[in-house]
């Protein structure tokens, strides 16, 4: 005996509740994206401080210095040995002073040390800086893992 | 005259939802392959001298140097402060708040007191953030911070 379908009669469902929760989704997505998280190298690990509190404003005249414990600088997307940083900052400095209304003194650059970098290194990088006329420093540091004891 | 709706009632109107879930599923797999969790980053300010203005001012606290010394492997092997050997951190930070005078509150600004750094070169970059942290203030109990000094500089780096 032949089984015969009512083609004629549709099933349907209602879509409602997976459209909200989706939409809900993409939300939540969008919100944590940030996008000032680029330019922050994956591979510097950053030393922890309890004192770490977000950054308020982000000045546009930063200039950020990534310090790896291979013994380089990450400036700009480019990857230079501690020595030829000099170079690179003399020519952020042409950059800024070129710019309208750039001034050496305010810009502020800001280093992210990876936390096994000897801190000659930094105090290296923060002569060079000063050689090439910046004045404002800032060292990072992230705030500490809920499982990490504070100090 | 009773106007009639040209709406058939029992013909409900519908349109095709393809092309929106499939934008919102693309949004979903852009949104979820960009994101990551990085923790909360902030900032320690460093006062390197160029111009020192500061010893003009004769109410500003003295300098405290604090000396950080390393193993061959880099770990913290000593602090001192101001020639005054410390046992750790905690220590550290309680000479810090003699010296910036006690029972300081979380509304105010900082001592204007100011320290020294002076580290081994192979120190490794870790010990010096929690110094700086160690001097810089303490979270109180409320979770707020309470702060001590700001003024951090460093001593020329010892070679290495």
């Amino acid at each position: 005996m032949a089984h015969k379908i009512d083609t004629s009669h549709k099933l349907k469902f209602d879509m409602t509740p997976m459209i909200d929760c989706t939409f809900q989704l993409v939300i939540f997505f969008m919100l944590t994206l940030n996008y000032s998280m680029e330019e922050q190298d994956e591979r510097i690990k950053l030393p922890s401080s309890e004192l770490a509190k977000p950054v308020e404003a982000m000045a546009e005249t930063n200039i950020m210095l990534q310090l790896t414990k291979e013994g380089t600088v990450l400036v700009g997307g480019d990857e230079v040995p501690v020595p030829g940083l000099r170079s690179v900052l003399d020519r952020e400095r042409q950059a800024l002073v070129s710019r309208k209304g750039g001034n050496v003194r305010d810009a502020t650059i800001v280093i992210r040390g990876d936390a096994a970098v000897p801190t000659g290194t930094v105090q290296e990088v923060i002569q060079m800086a000063q050689k090439a006329q910046f004045e404002k420093f800032v060292l990072r540091a992230r705030e500490p893992l809920a499982q990490e004891a504070p100090q | 005259m009773k106007i009639k709706s040209h709406l058939d009632t029992n013909e409900r109107l519908e349109f095709d939802m393809t092309p929106m879930i499939d934008c919102v599923f693309q949004l979903i797999i852009f949104f979820m392959l960009t994101l990551r969790y990085t923790a909360v980053e902030g900032d320690f300010n460093i006062k390197m001298p160029i111009a020192t203005d500061a010893a003009a001012n004769p109410d500003a606290l003295p300098t405290i140097r604090v000396r950080l010394t390393a193993a061959p492997d880099g770990r913290l092997s000593g602090i001192q402060f101001s020639d005054r050997p410390v046992a750790n951190f905690a220590e550290l930070r309680q000479l810090v708040m003699d010296y910036v005078g006690g029972g300081r509150t979380p509304d105010q600004a900082d001592s204007g007191g100011e320290v020294e750094f002076d580290c081994d070169y192979r120190l490794k970059y870790q010990y010096t953030i929690a110094a700086i942290t160690a001097v810089s203030g303490q979270v109180g109990p409320g979770g707020q911070i309470v702060r001590l000094v700001e003024k951090i500089n460093f001593a020329p780096p010892r070679p290495e």
